[in-house]
Parts: structure tokens; C-alpha cells; sequence
């Protein structure tokens, strides 16, 4: 047999073996999929998210024997950041009858939107995807909680009021904006813009195009500049290029600010000292100094389960997942509570995320007081009434050093409720009225 | 209309003229940027030049270099070792590309062994990755990145330590390939396979030297880019970034990878600061790649680009 | 055995051109296509439909398309991506603007668009050749994108700048948009994929293939025997983003659903340029199989070990899934470098004396 009889059967063989999909899920168990990424140029943020959700699920099922004693079944499929495999990692894993998603990347999570309604599959995009979707009325099987993009640009400039000492101060200052040329990126445009009309603030808006590895040009135009406060929204290698043009420029590092997404350890680790006072926002604590911590060492790596090096827990991003992961199965702990303790179907919990309420009391049952303020959802708002902060790099760790900041509703919401009516309609959804829900 | 010609002919001038430290923190900007791309082209170049194999996978050594270097020193190998260490396996792979890749699929087409770098590509990347991880790690070469200012002009110490770094290799080389035996064998190999085996060249080892000396400057140039944005699997992306300056320079010039660099360096910043805020900004990617098809439509063989193009 | 053509007269010049020229391939040929049009829907599941026939379908078109351009006209060209980002970009703006135009019709009038950037673009094949044209096509794929990105018109200035595929039916079937069945989409995509591959076949067949080819093969020697470079290679760069920019319109209409321009990076251009090489260049059918082997393979190696009841950590599983898909592609091109359809060639070959092989 010659080499090229081989590689025809083997390539035959291939194609008929196919894509064969093995499904099994234990009875009494309720199946989430993880969409993750540990390969590819994003990996150093998917990892620890990935992580954070293996921890906190494990140590659902091992102390708790589950929610309520329905375990939590899981998978992670492999998307390495990109739409496409992300898709064929969602279609693959429905087969496992899901009903909720995190597709931790914003494409996949547009991706996903049209299809929850059908899939009958909630989809939570905790802090990231779209913006619109914050809007139950119109999105019933999206929520973005605790918080959009665009509350997160609001919280952004009242930090900065606070720190130039009030409003009116901040007339005639210049900020800049310095963004990841995608949709992502331009997220939080449309209300810097709106906020600089009404506070008279000079914005000045900087494209980083994709991936973000050479940014010469664009801190040269900040350093011409001078801006007094600068938000970068980036992703990937362009954080920690961004952070150490930053410092290269000699540009005062407390006053450049991250948003969630360009603020974890991975971005400031190779500027090194010159990372020192480089601040971002976040909606949570880091650190592993909470209960909840202690608990995950005590249930699932002392058992030798532990998805994460010891060290690495507690970092920024996987306290992130490991607070997506709660949110999750909290609301189907609710939702329990209504419709009983077995597996919950995609309607069930999606009532539960609606209705959910974490108070004070609850965070502190859950290991989690100080970790992130109370959050309360409603069928109309599905960002809930989140808060920021400002978490700060000591060239060692992160640590918040802001109150709990509220972002201006008032100026967000009516934004987001006309970007919700449009994008509903493209998807020809129609408006529900949220008087009739119990 | 005479405003939108007074924006794009006139201003941005005026602007240049307004202050011209700024405008010579944007050249010097430029210049750099062009050389730490010049440093990939290399790569590229040395392997084209005497194989006539267009790596594609040129950006993923560099990704495997950087992060075979950092993943020893991140061991506790101290500097030097670490950095033998890593030409010994550059070297090594350049042995396996040759007797692997390259020797099976001698006299085909170069459209196949361009395919084939692809496959490395792929090969190297999951590799790479199985070997290392995929986290960010920091490479800390000893210099500072920080910035210094010459009559009100700011000098990054990283990049100046880059462009000179840049500068002595492309020395380095060209001596290299003008004086020694082998750097001679490699031009004759260059202009004429057959010619060069039948009056005694050995051909298998000379693609291996290339191959190495391609490795060695990956590892150069992933010294480099890794201390700017840390050793990352982006560090591969950055071949992107090389190929303008490859149809500036012409894939077979050393001097060309050189002078190309610089002038899409100089060219991407220029164009991104006076002109890109006039179309909002990001305009990098595209207008270096423009800059040099324009460049090319006048002078199809590139910069220093032998006449006959006609060989792929 | 099974090929006998045995008694098989051709009797008119037609029939001796025909494209399967032999009964059984022609009935073998016809039976494949009726079972794909009916297999399928009836029996694949949501997943085999939705993840794995659907791309593989637009892929092999938009394969088809660079085949023309790279495999028939010899002009290597990765500027794919910003060629099926025109297509799709010009049907969202199309189908927006004008709702009662079949969806169909909207498909090919962005083809048309998507070929007239081709024709622009293809402008510089008159002066440069080979990897520098190969390079110099990246021109249009990163401006492109960028384009798309940048100018808000292009998404109907949507806040959120993606662009998503509205319902629209084609005779009473709802085929694009969330409540298309993925079935619709799937039979909408074998239709047109069938149609123009048909197109292609007969077109590389007749006067443009060969002069395409005259081309490629020796262009100073074409131009002498009376071939026009400049019409032909532009004539190849605009049918070949015909094809690329319905592909590029159905992935996102037909497959996606919604996009943002990242979904036509420069990895879509390397993607289908590696289905036309490994399918074979200068093939109709050689596309049809590079894109099989490029969807199929990573989906058949990231599922191998879970079948074989191995359970690895997905990061190490996905390295090894490109080491080895790396590692195939060079043993690939080492033992057969004129691709799958020579391949399917010998295959058949051997059939046809199976089992008296002298």
C-alpha cells in the first residue's frame, strides 16, 4: 500500500467517522456549556475566565451536591475567540440540551441572540456583548447584568468628575478615547460623545486597529495632545501595548483608565514597574482574600481539582467568572424555588434571571460580601442596577480605590431603549408588555 | 471642494510646519517602527533569497523563538545559556524544516511550498503552545522603556536599542553574504540551483544555514517585539506587518528589507497622524500595503528587486 | 468493474464534449445531487446542518471562485475576504433599501458589485505577478475591512455596527433571517452552489477558461496568439468576486446570521485559498473537496478523542488538533501536491479497471 492509497482511505475513513457527537447526561443533572478559550491570541483573558466557571461549578456540585440538588453538568468547547468555531461549539453542545450560554466574546454573543428565542436557551453576556440587549422588553432571553458598556462609560466620566473635583470642573478638559477599531471598541463612542456635548469636556477619539501590536502613531497623537484623562477600550495584545506606550510616553498613569476589559493582570505584567498607577474600571473586587476563596480551596483544591494554578485564583478575571458563574446559578436556585428542585427548562430560568435579586445578606451566605454590590434585575431592565468602580495596579496586585460608583441612568437608558427598538427590529421581535408578566 | 483639497494638500503641511519637533518625534517614530518591521522581513528575505520559499510561517518562529527564550529564563537558566539554547534549537528546527519538509518536496511548484510553510505555521503555533502555554509572559532585555528628550524631541531607549540592534544585524549580514565562503555559496544558490549544484554546492546544507540564520534573526526580532507587548501568541501576527515592507523592498534584497522598512515606517506614521484623523483614524494597516502597491505599479521589480519577476 | 464505457458511442461532437461524458458518471452524478437536495433535510441533524453543511457549501463556492482566479487564471490573489465582505455588505444594504426584491436577485446583484471592486482591484495584476501580487491583493482585503468598519452608512448606522440578515422569503420559504429553518438555508445554499458551480465548469470549459489558462500557462506566449492580457485577467478578477462576494453575502445571510467585519479577516482569505490548494488548483470539483477536507478535518480531529472515550484538556486537545492539521497539510502536499481532485482522479482510474488492475 503506497502512500497515496493511504492518505485516500484514511481521508474516506475521516469523512464517514465525521463529527460523531457522544451525548449523555446523567438524569437530575441541568448541562451548561463553556464556550472558552485557552489557545489562540486571546487566551491569556480566556483562561482564568475559564477557569473561574470550573472552580465555582465544582464547588456547587462538591459542597453543595449541586443547586439545590440538581448538579451542574459542563463542558467547555474550544472557540479560540473566533465566530465561527464558536458557533459550531454552540450547535454541538445544544445537542446536550442546554438552557442558559455565556459566550464570553461579543461576535459569538451576537451570534447566539437570534437564536435564543428558538433555542429557547438564555444567554447571559455578564458585562460585554450588546448593549441593546439590556432592554427585557424587547430582548426576553438576553441579559447583559451588571452592567453595559455604556454605563460603564458613564461611571467613567463621573470618576473623573470626582477626581477633578465636580462636574463643572470638567468643562474644557481634554480626554481621550483610545479604542480597538470594532464594534466592541466603539461601544462606549456614543456616550462619551453625548456626555462631552452636555459636560463640555473635549473628547477625542483614537482607532487602534486591529490586533493592536504597533501603536507608534496613536500615542504620538497623545502626546501632541496632552489629554488630562485617557479611557482605552481594548482587547488582546493591544492592552499591553497600550499600557506600555502609556508609561514609554511618560504619560502619568493614574490617569489613564481601562475599561473591564483592559484592566487584568495579563495587561500590565509586561510593562512592568512602568504599569505602576495604571487604573480600570471593573464591576467586582479582586484579590482571593473573600470566603468564597477559601472555599474553593478547601472543596476543590485540596481535592486536587483545582482548574487554575493556587496562585492564580483571585485574579481579576476569574473573580469575574466566578461572579458570572453565581449570577447563573443563583438565578436557578430562584427559579427552583418556583418551579421545584430538577432540571429547569429555558423558560424556567429565564424567569429566574429576571426575577433575581441578590441582596447584602445573600453575598454574605454566598462568601461574596464586598466582593460586588447587590444586584436586582426586572423583566424591563436586564443590566440591573449594577455599579463601578476604579481598581488600581501597585505594580503588584489590583485593588479598588473608588467608591461604588452609579452610572448616570438617566442619560444612558433612553439611549438604550431607542437602540433597543431598532435592533429588535431587525430581528423582527416584537415588544412585550412587562405589566403581564408575574 | 476647496476645503476638502485645503484638508488633504494643505494643512497637513501647515500642521508639519507648525511644530516641527513633533513632526521629527514622528519620522524618528517612523524610522524605528520601519526598522522593528525591517527585523521580520529579514527573515523572510534570507529564506526567499535562497530557497525560493516564501515562509509564511516566518511570524510564527519568531512567536517559537520568543517564547523558547522566555520560557527558559522563566526556568532559572541564566541569560546566555538560555539564549544558546535557543539558536541551538532554532538550528535544530531548521534541520527538521529541511529534511521534512523541504527535501520531499524539492522541484515543486512555489505556490506548494508556500502551502507547506502554512502547514509548519499551524504546526508551530500548536506546539509552541503545548510546550510553553499561552500566557503572557514578560521578557525584560535590561532596557528600560522609557524615554528621554533631545531638544524637546522624546527618544524611547527601547526602540532607539531596537533600531540599532536592527542596524548592526542587516551589517552583520550583508558582510555575511558579500565576504564568506558560505555567504557566497548562498548567492550562487540564489541565482542558479542547478548551476550551483553541479559545480559542488551542497544544496541540503545550504537551506539548513538558511534556515538557521532565519531562525537567529527570529530570534532578534522576537527580543524585540516580545519586549514591547510581552511574548504572546499575537507575536505571530506581526508577519502581517513585514509583508509591505517584502513588495517595497523586493524578497530578495537585504538592503531592500532594510530602505522598505523604513519607508513604510516612516510612511504609516506620516500618513496615520497628519492624514488619518481627516477619515477617523486607523488607517495603518491598509495605508502601508497602499503605499507600497503604489510604489510597486511604478516599479514593478521593487526597491532593489531583481528585473525578472517573472520566476513565481 | 463498476466503470464500463464499454459500448458507449458518441455519435455528435456534443456528446463527446459533454461533461460526464460517461452514462455511469452521469447517473452517479445526478443521484449524489438528488440525494444532497434530499438526505440531508430529512436526516441530518440541526447541528450537522447549521455547523458543519452550511459553511461547507459557501466555503466551496466562494473556493470555486478564487479557483477561477488562482487555479484557471494563475493570478494568486488573498484579498478573498474583502471581496465576500463587499458581497455581503452590498446585500445588507441592498435588502434593507429594497425589501420586495427576492433575495435571490439581492445574492447576485451584490455578486456584480463585489466584481466591479474585484475589477479595481485586479488593476495592478497588469503590472506585478506572483507573491507580489499575492501580497498587493492584501491591499484591498485590510482597506476593505477597514472600510466597513469605519463607515457607519455601510451597517445602516447601527449602534451596535454589525450588520444582520432580515427574513426573506424565496417563493412562500422564509430562507434567511433567525426564523429560517435550517433546512431552507441549507437547500437555498446546494441550489446556488450547484448553479454556479455548473456555471464555472462551462465557462473554464469554453473560450474565457482557455484563454484564462493561455494565461497562466505562458502569458507572453497567450498575448501572442492573440489573447488580451488586461481583459482576460480582469475578466478573471471580476467572475472570480462575482462568486466570492455571493459567497460572502450568503455566509452571512445564509450561515451567520449577523456580522461584524472580523468575520472577513485575513484568516477567511488564507482559509479559502488553502481549500483551493489542497482541493487542486485548475478543479471545480477539486474546490468542492479542499472545502470538505478544510471544514471537516478539525470538526473529525476535535471529536476523535472524545469517540475514542479520551477525555484531554480542551487547550491541549485544540494544539494538538493544529499540530496534526499542520503536519497533514505538509505530508498532504509532499505525497499528492495536485490536491484532492487528483486524487478522486486515480481513485476513479482504478475503479474503472477494478478488479483486473492489467
Amino acid at each position: 500500500m503506497n502512500a497515496r492509497t493511504l492518505l485516500t482511505m484514511a481521508l474516506a475513513a475521516a469523512v464517514a467517522a465525521g463529527p460523531a457527537v457522544t451525548t449523555a447526561l446523567a438524569a437530575g443533572e441541568m448541562f451548561v456549556p463553556l464556550l472558552v478559550y485557552r489557545t489562540g491570541p486571546y487566551a491569556p483573558n480566556g483562561i482564568p475566565l475559564a477557569n473561574g466557571f470550573n472552580d465555582y461549578f465544582n464547588l456547587i456540585n462538591d459542597r453543595d451536591g449541586g443547586v439545590n440538588g440538581v448538579r451542574i453538568a459542563f463542558e467547555e468547547c474550544e472557540t479560540q475567540y473566533d465566530t465561527k468555531q464558536g458557533v459550531e461549539c454552540y450547535e454541538r453542545l445544544k445537542g446536550r440540551s442546554p438552557v442558559l450560554v455565556n459566550p464570553f466574546s461579543t461576535g459569538i454573543t451576537y451570534q447566539l441572540i437570534p437564536k435564543a428565542p428558538g433555542d429557547k436557551i438564555v444567554v447571559h453576556s455578564s458585562g460585554y456583548g450588546m448593549t441593546a440587549s439590556a432592554d427585557g422588553r424587547w430582548f426576553p432571553w438576553v441579559f447583559n447584568f451588571p452592567m453595559t458598556y455604556w454605563s460603564q462609560a458613564s461611571a467613567f466620566v463621573k470618576y473623573v468628575a470626582q477626581q477633578e473635583g465636580g462636574t463643572d470642573k470638567l468643562k474644557g478638559k481634554k480626554i481621550v478615547h483610545v479604542y480597538h477599531n470594532s464594534p466592541y471598541g466603539k461601544e462606549a463612542n456614543p456616550t462619551l460623545e453625548t456626555l462631552a456635548r452636555d459636560l463640555g469636556f473635549e473628547l477625542t477619539l483614537l482607532a487602534v486597529d486591529h490586533p493592536g501590536q504597533e501603536q507608534k502613531a496613536t500615542w504620538l497623537q497623545v502626546r501632541r495632545l496632552n489629554p488630562a484623562w485617557i479611557y482605552v477600550s481594548g482587547w488582546g495584545v493591544m492592552n499591553q501595548v497600550a499600557v506600555k506606550e502609556a508609561a514609554a510616553i511618560g504619560f502619568p498613569m493614574d490617569h489613564v483608565v481601562g475599561n473591564w476589559w483592559t484592566g487584568t493582570e495579563a495587561d500590565v505584567v509586561p510593562a512592568g514597574e512602568g504599569a505602576k498607577g495604571y487604573k480600570s474600571m471593573t464591576f467586582h473586587a479582586p484579590g482571593h482574600g473573600f470566603k468564597v476563596h477559601q472555599d474553593i480551596f478547601k472543596h476543590v483544591y485540596d481535592k486536587g481539582k483545582g482548574a487554575a494554578k493556587r496562585e492564580d485564583v483571585g485574579e481579576v478575571l476569574y473573580n469575574r467568572s466566578i461572579i458570572n458563574a453565581m449570577l447563573d446559578t443563583e438565578a436557578m436556585r430562584l427559579a427552583m424555588t418556583r418551579f421545584g428542585n430538577k432540571p429547569l427548562t429555558g423558560e424556567q430560568l429565564r424567569w429566574g434571571m429576571e426575577n433575581l435579586n441578590v441582596t447584602e445578606k445573600r453575598l454574605e451566605e454566598l462568601g461574596m460580601k464586598g466582593m460586588l454590590r447587590p444586584l436586582r434585575m426586572t423583566c424591563e431592565n436586564h443590566e440591573g442596577n449594577g455599579t463601578a468602580a476604579v481598581q488600581q495596579w501597585d505594580g503588584k496586585k489590583w485593588t479598588i480605590i473608588s467608591d461604588w460608583i452609579e452610572p448616570m441612568r438617566d442619560v444612558v437608558r433612553p439611549k438604550l431603549e431607542a437602540a433597543a427598538v431598532e435592533e429588535a427590529k431587525k430581528l423582527g421581535y416584537v415588544m412585550r408588555d412587562c405589566a403581564k408578566e408575574k | 471642494m476647496t476645503d476638502l483639497l485645503y484638508l488633504v494638500a494643505v494643512a497637513p503641511f501647515t500642521d508639519m510646519a507648525g511644530s516641527p519637533a513633533f513632526l521629527v518625534e514622528v519620522l524618528l517614530g517612523g524610522v524605528f517602527a520601519g526598522l522593528m518591521y525591517s527585523l521580520v522581513a529579514l527573515g523572510f528575505v534570507l529564506i526567499f533569497k535562497a530557497s525560493g520559499v516564501f515562509n509564511f510561517a516566518q511570524g510564527v518562529m519568531v512567536l517559537f523563538a520568543a517564547l523558547t527564550l522566555v520560557g527558559l529564563l522563566e526556568r532559572g537558566v541564566p541569560v546566555v545559556v538560555a539564549l544558546a539554547l535557543t539558536t541551538a534549537v532554532m538550528v535544530a528546527l531548521a534541520f527538521a524544516i529541511e529534511r521534512l519538509v523541504l527535501r520531499p518536496l524539492v522541484n515543486q511548484e512555489h505556490i506548494i511550498l508556500f502551502m507547506a510553510t502554512i502547514g509548519l505555521n499551524f504546526f508551530l503555533e500548536g506546539f509552541g503552545e503545548m510546550v510553553w502555554g499561552a500566557n503572557v509572559k514578560r521578557l525584560d532585555i535590561g532596557i528600560p522603556d522609557r524615554s528621554f528628550i533631545v531638544r524637546g524631541v522624546q527618544i524611547n531607549q527601547l526602540e532607539l536599542t531596537a533600531a540599532l540592534t536592527a542596524a548592526v544585524l542587516v551589517t552583520v549580514l550583508a558582510l555575511f553574504f558579500q565576504k564568506t565562503r558560505i555567504g557566497r555559496a548562498l548567492r550562487a544558490v540564489a541565482d542558479d540551483h542547478e548551476a550551483a549544484l553541479s559545480i559542488g554546492i551542497p544544496l541540503k546544507t545550504i537551506w539548513v544555514v538558511v534556515w538557521s540564520v532565519a531562525g537567529v534573526v527570529a530570534i532578534v526580532a522576537g527580543v524585540m517585539w516580545g519586549a514591547k507587548s510581552g511574548v504572546q501568541f499575537s507575536l505571530s501576527l506581526i508577519a502581517l506587518k513585514a509583508l509591505p515592507v517584502l513588495i517595497l523592498g523586493g524578497f530578495e534584497s537585504v538592503p531592500g528589507a532594510i530602505v522598505g522598512g523604513l519607508i513604510i515606517g516612516v510612511g504609516e506614521k506620516v500618513g496615520e497622524v497628519y492624514w488619518g484623523p481627516l477619515v477617523g483614524g486607523a488607517i495603518e494597516n491598509w495605508f502601508a500595503y497602499v503605499l507600497a502597491l503604489a510604489f510597486l505599479l511604478a516599479r514593478p521589480q521593487g526597491l532593489f528587486g531583481e528585473k525578472i519577476i517573472e520566476r513565481v | 468493474m463498476i466503470y464500463r464505457e464499454a459500448g458507449q458511442f458518441k455519435t455528435s461532437y456534443a456528446s463527446d464534449q459533454a461533461i460526464f461524458p460517461i452514462a455511469q458518471d452521469r447517473a452517479v452524478v445526478l443521484l449524489a445531487l438528488a440525494a444532497a437536495f434530499v438526505g440531508p433535510p430529512l436526516l441530518a441533524s440541526e447541528y450537522w446542518l447549521q455547523a458543519i453543511l452550511i459553511p461547507l457549501l459557501i466555503y466551496s463556492l466562494a473556493a470555486i471562485g478564487l479557483n477561477l482566479l488562482t487555479g484557471y487564471a494563475g493570478q494568486l490573489s488573498l484579498g478573498t475576504g474583502g471581496f465576500m465582505a463587499v458581497g455581503a455588505y452590498a446585500a445588507f444594504k441592498l435588502t434593507t433599501a429594497f425589501p420586495q426584491v427576492s433575495i435571490v436577485l439581492v445574492f447576485l446583484l451584490s455578486g456584480l458589485v463585489a466584481a466591479g471592486v474585484g475589477l479595481v482591484f485586479g488593476i495592478p495584476s497588469l503590472r506585478i505577478k506572483g507573491f507580489y501580487l499575492a501580497v498587493a491583493t492584501l491591499a484591498s482585503q485590510f482597506f476593505l475591512v477597514w472600510l466597513f468598519n469605519k463607515v457607519a452608512w455601510f451597517s445602516n448606522y447601527a449602534s451596535s455596527g454589525t450588520i444582520t440578515a432580515p427574513d426573506r422569503a424565496v417563493l412562500g420559504v422564509t430562507v434567511t433571517g433567525p426564523s429560517a429553518t435550517a433546512s431552507a438555508r441549507y437547500l437555498t445554499a446546494l441550489a446556488l452552489v450547484t448553479v454556479f458551480a455548473l456555471v464555472a465548469k462551462n465557462l473554464v470549459r469554453g473560450r474565457v477558461g482557455r484563454s484564462w489558462m493561455a494565461i497562466r500557462d505562458r502569458d507572453i506566449a497567450a498575448e501572442i496568439i492573440g489573447v488580451r492580457p488586461l481583459r482576460t485577467k480582469l475578466l478573471a478578477f471580476g467572475i472570480s468576486s462575482f462568486y466570492c462576494g455571493v459567497a460572502g453575502a450568503e455566509l452571512v445571510f445564509l450561515y451567520l446570521g449577523s456580522a461584524e467585519t472580523q468575520a472577513f479577516d485575513i484568516g477567511l482569505s488564507f482559509l479559502i485559498l488553502f481549500m483551493v490548494i489542497i482541493g487542486g488548483r485548475g478543479s471545480i470539483l477539486g474546490s468542492v473537496l479542499g472545502a470538505v477536507f478544510i471544514v471537516l478535518v478539525p470538526i473529525f480531529l476535535t471529536n476523535a478523542p472524545h469517540a475514542l472515550g479520551l477525555r484531554l484538556p480542551v487547550a491541549l486537545q485544540k494544539q494538538i488538533e493544529l499540530m496534526v492539521f499542520g503536519g497533514l497539510i505538509v505530508f498532504f502536499l509532499i505525497v499528492e501536491p495536485r490536491g484532492l481532485a487528483r486524487l478522486w482522479q486515480i481513485t476513479k482510474e482504478k475503479l474503472r479497471l477494478w478488479p483486473f488492475p492489467h
